[in-house]
């Protein structure tokens, strides 16, 4: 309750620029920070230029031996070979792709249309036995999914829903909710409840109150969560492996790792499905790169 | 009509109980100022006639109709927020439309009221700004405009002029006060502030740790204080306390001194009193028949006055003087005392005598 004037509105950008204190000897400390970032940095990324790099090699250099750093032909053929099956039309991997993209979104979206109520519930509302509440929805966190996957396959086989999307989108959300209740409930706590307590005042409904004032001011936090969301759903493996089992309800993950196995590896292939596959994680993290420390923390996350 | 009651209200957060059995009655169309320190509930107790505030037990009834169980905006009621809460995301133009807007009134009226509020409290070349562009005095004003812009059964106000300077505080009590009159409408006012209580008030309630110490009116409640306590809230300087008993015809120190007993006194011989005597009740510089003596302790010079401290026996007086008066600490003088304007409690119960004598 103690909300003063200050922090009840947005306080504006800081306006002092003084550039913060050179410490002495700064520049010998700065050149050892950077070697130790760029190895660092070398050793981090490697894989990933070494996974761009086989995805527009021809399958011949991808053997080659010893290994072709730089002189060789570069050919996008392997991303052709993502999209389009070798007699014409969608491959399998495109199929993959799309699944992905339905899942993945249908479920974020699921995940955030309840959640996200539920934090401002959880922030607002003097809810019973809150605290207790709000570890058991965590701990559903703790487990990791190889854990439940079987009696989960189990139950989908009752329910009929093994080898559908609506399975898969269904456990991601059921997944997911419980990170969106968390995250998104340290956004609402940042909201002073005053807004909608004026709103009401004003002649508002608590609902309306809640859409027309506070919603707003969430969309940020809302936007980061679904990111999250969105970003596990895409990437999650087991529960898709074990869940889908033709290719026309298979997600990206497993149909990538499908490529691998049998006598010959197409490795130009594998690496040219998971550039595509990387790129809409990447991109998402880049718009979210602020909440991703933040993130890890969840519910401490102040903007 | 506009009258708001409250009978019995009980919250508690937690361990803290922040209105225990508060009961209120205020009558329509007056100024009706809760006055209490930081923490005494006074915040609680308008959230709670707002609507906004699940009571453990106690009910509120509004123009005589019980309103316990209704929504905020059922109430027909206006609150200007200790922290204003004015919307980040809008203009304060839309900020003072929002319970128009609320009502589904048509944009001219809007319009129309907006502009009337705006050049009442001088706020028009801020319509197009947003809160966060604003100083603490124009979201004050902003806030109050928000509040006045419908005409609601009653306005409840929290602490609306705390965070202003003092020379703004003072204008602004005088506008409020004006605007009060002008509309002829229920305000209940929250304040910790017991100038601004005294000076604006038609009726004051005293709060002190979510229970009503007293109400009546500002006179009544400086005059007449229900208790030790109010007598060392309300009054600046704040009232000197002596502990002393009666004894036949006189008012015996707990440090030696003797004073004639004030002819209203009913208490019996003996029973442990505290004499409560305020600053502009004693003297330094008048001759009198009731007299203490003392020695002279500091000066406090306020410009139009000075406050002498006088030490009597282990306790100090504060005393009200003419800012001329000088003196070196150590010196002994003799403190007159108007016995007529004394004030006694009980000093285990705290509570005033009775003073149907007087
Ligand atoms: N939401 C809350 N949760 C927990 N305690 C609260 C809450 N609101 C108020 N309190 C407590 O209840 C008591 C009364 O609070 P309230 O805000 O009514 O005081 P106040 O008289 O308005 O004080 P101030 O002059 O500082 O605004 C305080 O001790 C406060 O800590
Ligand atoms: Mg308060």
């Amino acid at each position: 309750m103690a909300v003063s004037a200050h922090e009840a509105v947005s306080p504006g950008p800081v306006r002092d620029h003084t550039p913060p204190a050179r410490r002495s000897g700064g520049r010998g400390r700065s050149v050892l920070e950077v070697a130790l970032l760029t190895v660092l940095a070398v050793v981090m990324l490697f894989p990933v230029l070494w996974m761009i790099e086989t995805s527009i090699k021809e399958n011949r250099d991808v053997y080659a031996i010893p290994a072709k750093f730089f002189d060789f032909k570069v050919t996008l053929d392997h991303f052709r070979d993502v999209f389009v099956a070798s007699g014409g039309g969608p491959s399998t991997l495109s199929v993959s792709f799309l699944n992905s993209v339905v899942v993945a979104g249908v479920s974020t979206v699921l995940a955030t249309v309840l959640g996200v109520p539920a934090a401002w519930a959880y922030s607002r509302f003097g809810v019973k036995a809150k605290k207790d509440q709000l570890f058991f929805i965590l701990s559903t966190r703790f487990m990791p999914p190889v854990v439940v996957v079987i009696p989960i396959f189990l139950m989908y086989r009752q329910a009929g829903l093994i080898n559908t999307q609506l399975g898969l989108i269904l456990i991601y959300a059921a997944f997911n909710v419980p990170f969106t209740i968390w995250m998104m409930k340290g956004f609402v706590d940042e909201v002073p409840p005053e807004y909608e307590d004026a709103a009401m005042l004003d002649g508002y409904t608590r609902l309306q109150a809640f859409r027309r004032y506070t919603l707003p001011l969430l969309l940020p936090g809302i936007a980061a969560t679904a990111v999250f969301a969105l970003i596990f759903s895409w990437n999650e493996f087991v529960f898709a492996i074990f869940l889908t089992s033709s290719d026309n309800v298979r997600t990206a993950p497993p149909a990538i790792a499908g490529l691998i196995g049998g006598t010959t590896v197409d490795w130009g292939l594998v690496a040219a499905a998971s550039v595509v596959f990387a790129l809409p994680v990447l991109v998402f993290a880049y718009l979210v790169r602020k909440h991703l420390v933040a993130g890890v923390t969840l519910g401490a996350v102040r903007r | 009509m506009g009258t708001v009651a409250v009978y019995g209200l009980c919250k508690s957060f937690g361990k803290v109980q922040a209105m225990d059995g508060v009961t209120l009655d205020v009558p329509d169309g007056s100024f009706f100022v809760v006055l209490g320190p930081s923490g005494a509930g006074k915040t609680t107790t308008l959230r709670a006639i707002a609507g906004l505030e699940k009571l453990d037990a106690g009910s509120v009834r509004l123009d005589g109709t019980d309103a316990t169980g209704d929504t905020p905006a059922a109430r027909d009621l206006a609150m200007v927020f200790q922290n204003y809460a004015l919307y980040p995301r809008h203009t304060v133009y839309e900020n003072i439309a929002s319970p128009l807007r609320a009502r589904r009134r048509s944009s001219s009226e809007i319009a129309a009221a907006v502009e009337r509020m705006s050049t009442l409290l001088h706020i028009e070349p801020l319509l197009r700004r947003r809160p966060a562009q604003l100083s603490g005095g124009e979201m004050q004003r902003v806030a109050l405009a928000r509040a006045l812009v419908r005409r609601p059964r009653a306005f409840l106000m929290d602490e609306p002029l705390t965070n202003l300077d003092l020379k703004l505080r003072v204008e602004m009590r005088t506008e409020l006060t004006r605007i009060h009159r002008s509309l002829g409408a229920t305000f209940v006012y929250v304040t910790n502030d017991q100038v601004e209580a005294l000076s604006m008030a038609d009726q004051v309630a005293v709060l002190k740790e979510g229970k009503v110490q007293q109400v009546g009116t500002p006179a009544e409640v400086y005059e007449r204080p229900a208790n030790q306590w109010v007598a060392g809230f309300v009054g600046s300087p704040q009232i000197s306390l002596l502990a002393c008993h009666a004894e036949g015809d006189r008012l015996v120190g707990a440090d030696g001194w003797t004073l004639p007993r004030p002819r209203w006194t009913t208490a019996e011989d003996g029973r442990p009193l505290l004499l409560g005597l305020r600053a502009e009740d004693l003297s330094v510089e008048r001759r009198g028949n009731a007299s203490l003596p003392g020695e002279l302790y500091g000066l406090e010079p306020l410009g139009d006055r000075t406050v002498v401290d006088v030490r009597v026996g282990t306790e100090i007086l504060k005393v009200k003087a003419r800012p001329t008066v000088t003196g070196t600490p150590g010196e002994r003088l003799l403190v007159t005392v108007d016995l007529d304007r004394a004030h006694l409690f009980d000093a285990g119960t705290g509570l005033a005598l009775s003073e149907a004598g007087r």
